[in-house]
């Protein structure tokens, strides 16, 4: 077999054999780490070469890949992430959803860059690594219960100091948008992986690693983390506004902007937004902060729900789920998202996509398109204990859920309005309105897994004004951020580091790491190569799939029904303004497809 | 007075770079297990407790061990461990109660937190939220008085 001579990578991956019950170590691709890196490029470049794009999500032939990157578990920034690569049920599309959490850097200790899980087990299982022993054991004692339960009986079972990645009783229902919970309230959130996940009756992994990651000049990466941490400490956003109030700091400035979408994106101003802000968690529900393995910035908010109605604790909410389960419902009571997003890392669900979709179904109740018979209760915007209800109905598929669990495209085209989904590629959008913010409506319509903002987002410029302030509603030049945006991203999803490090460093911190980490030799330049190469390999991937340039596109309401309230009112989405620049700035042919000249150029004729 | 590690548990953030840095310096790579702190993350409770050797002023591990190689340093206070002694019997594990020193295979000789030998530990650089500092001065527990004799002083204004 062939060697891997680099560090900062382990240099190994498991391949799990779930129909055959085997576990492999295989030597890790070095050309192809040089060019892909780790975490969202490198796994998706075995997916693509190791499965067909027509691949149905749940059949035994679809994979499903976890890649850490040759950052994750070290220090510098915020050094705790790996990513989840499969064929998304949802979508259609390659699937790709990170998460941070202590499980990404256990596996990297244990010795592993990623896990290639393929074939389905006859009866639910899961994977024990300690090290390198790994073996799949039986887990029909666990099906059935949440991840909070199944980590706890897992740590007293096989390790006490095991980090655990699992899915919940929507992952074993194969919900649409199921997600892999690790560390208990760490979410691999997007796409239904987590469906993936169970369809392969594949419970949970846990891992325990007692090595250590590798780098081969210790005193350049010193260096770096040093000049990065002094760039993420100045920094407003990674320094002040997310170390401070979270991710949920953004409630109050995009309302206030006019841009937070509500009741289903039928108004941008929400009357509750003060008492689901930051601010108000802060005050209310918060009991402390919290920081992923090596992040020096700490976004993470543990809540608890003592005293109220609801009870529970856990983690969150962000303010993308302060959204989907607040705003876009009409929901001002912050302790029935909180408990509602309790629910959904417990059952295992991406929160935007629950909230999102229990949204759709309002409006569907709303416009009379749906009865209360049929939904079994009354619903209507701002009706906090349905939300509740329905978002647990719809981990059980119990009832109406049954029809929630499809998500809301599918909800909705089965009661023929298909046009009152909120979503691109049946992914559903999260928080920021595209027809109030340009540039981010041209990254929801192309992102390659559906409406996602952590694809390319040019709310970063746009609102925060980071690394320079764009104006939101012009198009000019959006179709050039977008692609630096993407493709950088691209990048740093693939290094195993945190995204919300971006707003302070940059390409050139990124190849400092990376070349000090690997002792492979990465610059700026390189480095976006890398994220453009994978952004156009996950493109090629969902052509073949069959999802192509007609579903660049955004719902009718943001390209026509105009904002009806609030500073923007008036504007809509002027996204075939900036399409055809887009295309032309990839080197994409007018229909949208990579030319042969920039796929080879890419490395990837 | 001697400098230690003073630890603020109230502004952890779980975030274990106090692991990652001390074991990259001691050992140039990033493995928890050899860190020489020890950063717990209670996730159910939410508790993040922070625990390294707190250098005693009458040291187990010094009684203990048969070869002499283990020794408190004055004036710094620091309790070290001479590598070209010890000959990995583990005597001393077992008598610290705190675990805070440990065997290293590799090595065949203990392991334990020397301060890094300087004014600034590893850990304290590293630290983002200034959990970790290393005084002369207990100022964490400074601070519990102050919150405890604040309290008193607000009760008193009320009565």
């Amino acid at each position: 077999m062939s060697r891997f001579d680099l560090k900062g990578w382990s240099g190994k991956l498991l391949r799990v054999d779930l129909t055959a019950g085997t576990c492999t170590d295989e030597v890790l691709n070095e050309q192809w780490a040089k060019e892909y890196l780790g975490g969202r490029g490198l796994g998706t470049k075995y997916f693509v070469e190791e499965v067909a794009a027509d691949v149905d999500p749940f059949s035994a032939e679809n994979k499903l890949i976890l890649a850490a990157g040759p950052l994750t578990g070290t220090y510098g920034a915020a050094n705790g992430r790996y990513m989840v690569i499969t064929k998304s049920p949802q979508t259609g599309t390659i699937a790709s959803s990170n998460s941070g959490g202590y499980f990404p850097s256990e596996l990297r200790y244990a010795g592993y860059d990623m896990i290639i899980f393929e074939g389905k087990a006859e009866y639910p299982s899961y994977l024990q690594i300690h090290n390198d022993k790994a073996q799949l054991v039986g887990a029909v004692h666990l099906w059935g219960k949440s991840t909070k339960e199944t980590e706890n009986l897992i740590l007293a079972e096989f390790h006490g100091d095991a980090k655990i990645a699992s899915i919940g009783p929507a992952g074993e229902n194969l919900v649409s948008f199921a997600a892999i919970i690790n560390d208990k309230h760490r979410a691999a959130g997007r796409t239904g992986i987590g469906a993936v996940m169970g369809s392969k009756n594949l419970k949970a992994i846990a891992v325990r690693g007692t090595g250590g990651v590798k780098i081969a000049d210790p005193a350049a990466y010193r260096e770096a983390a040093l000049e990065a941490y002094g760039m993420l400490k100045q920094n407003p956003v990674s320094g002040q506004g997310l170390p401070a109030l979270g991710t949920p700091v953004l409630v109050n400035v995009i309302n206030q902007l006019g841009a937070l979408p509500t009741r289903n994106f039928q108004k941008d101003t929400f009357d509750g937004a003060e008492s689901i802000s930051g601010e108000a968690l802060a005050s209310t529900y918060l009991k402390r902060n919290k920081g992923c393995m090596g992040c020096i910035i700490g976004c993470g908010r543990v809540t608890g729900l003592a005293g109220t109605r609801f009870g529970g604790d856990g983690e969150g909410p962000e303010y993308e789920t302060l959204f989907a389960l607040g705003s876009a419902c009409g929901v001002d009571d912050l302790a029935a998202i909180t408990r509602a997003n309790y629910i959904c890392n417990e059952y295992g669900m991406d929160t935007i996509s629950a909230g999102a979709t229990v949204a759709c179904a309002m409006e569907l109740a709303e416009k009379g398109l749906v009865s209360e018979e049929e939904i079994g209760m009354t619903l209507g915007f701002g009706d906090a204990d349905a939300m509740v209800k329905l978002v647990e109905m719809t981990a059980k598929r119990e009832g109406f859920g049954e029809k929630l669990a499809m998500g809301s495209y599918r909800l909705a085209e089965s009661f023929g309005a298909p046009e009152l989904s909120m979503s691109v590629k049946k992914l559903e959008f999260p928080a920021y309105d595209a027809r109030g913010i340009q540039g981010i409506g041209l990254n929801y319509a192309t992102s390659n897994r559906g409406a996602c903002h952590v694809r390319g987002y040019m709310i970063s410029p746009e609102v925060l004004g980071l690394p320079e302030k764009l104006d939101p509603q012009a198009t000019e030049d959006k179709a050039v951020w977008t692609k630096i945006f993407q493709d950088f991203t691209a990048a740093v999803d693939s290094s195993g580091v945190c995204l919300f490090t971006t707003f302070a460093i940059g390409a050139p911190q990124f190849a400092n790491f990376c070349t000090a980490a690997t002792g492979a030799e990465f610059t700026a330049e390189t480095l976006m190569e890398i994220g453009e190469r994978i952004y156009n390999m996950e493109r090629v991937f969902n052509l073949k799939a069959g999802i192509d340039a007609s579903q660049d596109t955004l719902p009718k309401r943001l390209l026509e029904e105009p904002i009806s309230d609030g500073p923007l009112k008036g504007e809509v989405s002027k996204l075939g303004q900036m399409l055809p620049e887009y295309y032309q700035e990839r080197g994409w042919s007018e229909g949208g497809i990579p030319t042969d000249e920039r796929l080879e150029a890419l490395g990837l004729a | 007075m001697q400098k230690l590690i003073r630890i603020e548990p109230s502004k952890c953030i779980g975030c274990k770079t106090c692991e990652l840095s001390c074991s990259f310096k001691h050992t140039g790579e990033f493995a928890p297990s050899r860190s020489r702190i020890y950063n717990e993350v209670f996730l159910d409770e939410a508790k993040f407790i922070t625990v390294t050797c707190m250098q005693c002023d009458d040291p187990w591990c010094v009684k203990a061990c048969p070869k002499s190689a283990i020794s408190k340093e004055m004036p710094s206070g620091v309790v070290l461990v001479d590598k070209d002694r010890c000959v990995g019997c583990r005597t001393c594990v077992s008598a610290c109660p705190f675990g805070m020193i440990k065997y290293v295979a590799s090595l065949g000789k203990v392991d334990k937190c020397d301060l890094c030998g300087g004014d600034t530990p590893e850990c304290v650089a590293f630290c983002p939220t200034g959990c970790l500092s290393l005084e002369e001065e207990d100022k964490p527990l400074r601070q519990k008085v102050l919150r405890f004799v604040n309290a008193m002083k607000d009760g008193q204004m009320e009565a």
